[in-house]
């Protein structure tokens, strides 16, 4: 395998949409993310497209209708929430295998207004849902109930859980792509209406449209091109393997633990080399999990993390210093490539007001329901 | 009933697992199967073993009626049509299987839900189809 590089980044702010396509709306991050890296389409060999509602819908080869139609090969992905993150990857291993020496990959989604409660029940008898007669299968209760479970386990507490909430909302005051940008205090995400306990509606991810694009090419390329050049040291994906109670209740941890241990191998770093994180906070809760999961602490210890403002930027391991899903929304298509994104603006010094300082390695992870789940690790 | 009948009208279950019987006199159950190589236990049939890969046919099991509280969450906002609150929980069942279901019988407050706390399966008929088929579902509700 080649050492690969990424050399572009383009991302338009998460929010409401509804009078683009789509198509456009990745079409304009496509650009940025050319733009960034000082190409255009003429020079891209691959293009991977992540889009999950509309994953019949050709987004990659509309992408190129409207921004450059070289008759280059066009993959479109589905992969649930890790859709836009295994689009990456599919654009990565174009180029590490040695096949493609330049790829885009761009993440896009339309939400609509049912968000992530659009998805999942089906399934019954008659055409009868199960959906609220026979548990949840949404995507809330599901969050809910992995967060009860590290209550049942550590003792975690609910403020805790909305500590994590207060400082996503606070780092997102400094990212001028994030759908909200509202700070917030802990009586504030506390007293709001629950969603599914222990989340309130400040823990729980918004419903909105984005885009997100990266340019992958070789590391000999990458040199010509910068004489700073981020190396994608990792692009792992995993899928759960069998856990007693998955079937039933999705396991969200060890994938994600599974996919840690094999990215840190790959890339020859560990999680006490990492200057930043950006993971799937989709809830409160599951960040609160993938502390542990991705080696930020130990077992049990995540509740102490937030509550000793670790994971804060300025902190000793700034998580979502972008302001995570909760804050920046969560276009599903979109977000694994935003998150990649938001690593490489750091490691280029090129993050604002929330740029985490001397960034030199950071992971982006996200977990999809189903289940998938995708880490990249970039190095400086 | 006799109407019914005569239309071919049926009590079907919510989902494919939950088993009921041609006698009235017995009880509906969670139908389950055990692979015979390893003994991993699923609720429903699978066509091979997810934990050992065998292919053996499995083993149909009727699964216990009565269970512990793993975890729950209390839904407050659901999909348009899902009456709320309501407890989503998941449910132990001594033969090492888990399921999904609503906790019945108490009100939706964590305060009142114990971790571990023994419950117990009933069924309902919760809809009419549009062919007229009656819908039963299975609920847990706190054990007498
Ligand atoms: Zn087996």
């Amino acid at each position: 395998m080649r050492e690969v590089a990424m050399v572009g980044a383009g991302m338009i702010k998460f929010g409401r949409y509804p009078e683009k396509g789509v198509h456009e709306l990745a079409a304009q991050a496509a650009l940025l993310a050319l733009q960034d890296a000082d190409m255009t389409m003429k020079d891209v060999e691959l293009l991977a497209s992540g889009n999950l509602y509309q994953s019949s819908a050709m987004i990659g080869q509309r992408i190129m209708k409207e921004i450059g139609q070289t008759g280059i090969p066009v993959i479109n992905v589905a992969n649930a929430c890790a859709t836009g993150s295994t689009a990456y990857r599919e654009a990565y291993m174009a180029v590490a295998s040695g096949a493609y020496d330049t790829a885009l990959a761009v993440g896009s989604e339309q939400m609509g207004k049912m968000g992530l409660l659009g998805g999942g029940g089906g399934g019954g008898g008659g055409g009868i849902s199960p959906e609220g007669i026979v548990g949840s299968g949404l995507m809330p209760a599901v969050f809910g109930q992995a967060g009860v479970e590290h209550m049942r386990n550590y003792g975690t507490t609910e403020e805790q859980f909305a500590k994590i909430a207060v400082k996503n909302h606070k780092h997102s005051m400094h990212n001028p792509y994030s759908q909200y940008q509202v700070e917030m205090s802990l009586e504030d995400v506390m007293n709001a209406r629950t969603i599914a306990w222990p989340n309130t509606l400040y823990m729980c991810c918004p419903t909105g449209d984005g885009a997100a694009a990266a340019v992958l090419t070789t590391m000999e390329k990458a040199k010509q091109l910068t004489t700073e050049p981020i190396k994608v040291a990792t692009s792992t994906l995993t899928s759960d393997p069998y856990t007693e109670r998955d079937l039933t209740m999705p396991d969200v941890n060890t994938l994600t633990k599974n996919a840690s241990k094999l990215a840190y191998e790959d890339a020859g770093v560990g999680a006490e080399d990492l200057d930043l994180v950006e993971l799937h906070d989709c809830f409160a809760t599951a960040e609160m999990l993938h502390y542990e999961n991705l080696g930020l602490c130990g077992e049990g210890e995540a509740g102490k993390l937030i509550d000793d403002k670790e994971t804060y930027v300025g902190g000793r391991i700034p998580v979502n210093a972008s302001g995570g899903l909760l804050s920046k929304g969560h276009p599903l298509g979109a977000t694994g490539v935003a998150n990649i994104c938001e690593v490489y603006w750091h490691l280029k010094g090129q993050a604002g007001g929330r740029q985490v300082e001397g960034a030199k390695v950071g992971l982006a992870h996200v977990i999809g329901l189903g289940s998938a789940c995708t880490i990249h690790i970039l190095q400086k | 009933m006799a109407e019914a009948e005569t239309q071919g009208k049926q009590v079907k279950p919510i989902l494919p697992f939950l088993h009921i019987s041609d006698n009235p006199d017995e009880k509906p159950y969670l139908a389950g199967s055990k692979c015979k190589s390893c003994g991993a236990t699923y609720l429903g049939a699978r066509m091979a073993c997810a934990k050992c890969y065998s292919t053996e046919p499995m083993e149909d099991v009727k699964l216990s009626d009565k269970g512990e509280l793993h975890v729950f969450s209390i839904v407050h906002q659901s999909a348009p049509g899902i009456p709320t609150p309501y407890v989503a929980a998941i449910v132990d069942l001594p033969e090492g299987v888990s399921v999904r279901c609503n906790i019945e019988g108490v009100e939706p407050d964590p305060k009142n839900l114990k971790f571990g706390m023994p419950v117990e399966m009933y069924t309902e008929i919760v809809h009419t189809d549009r062919d007229g088929n009656d819908i039963m579902a299975f609920k847990f509700r706190p054990a007498k």
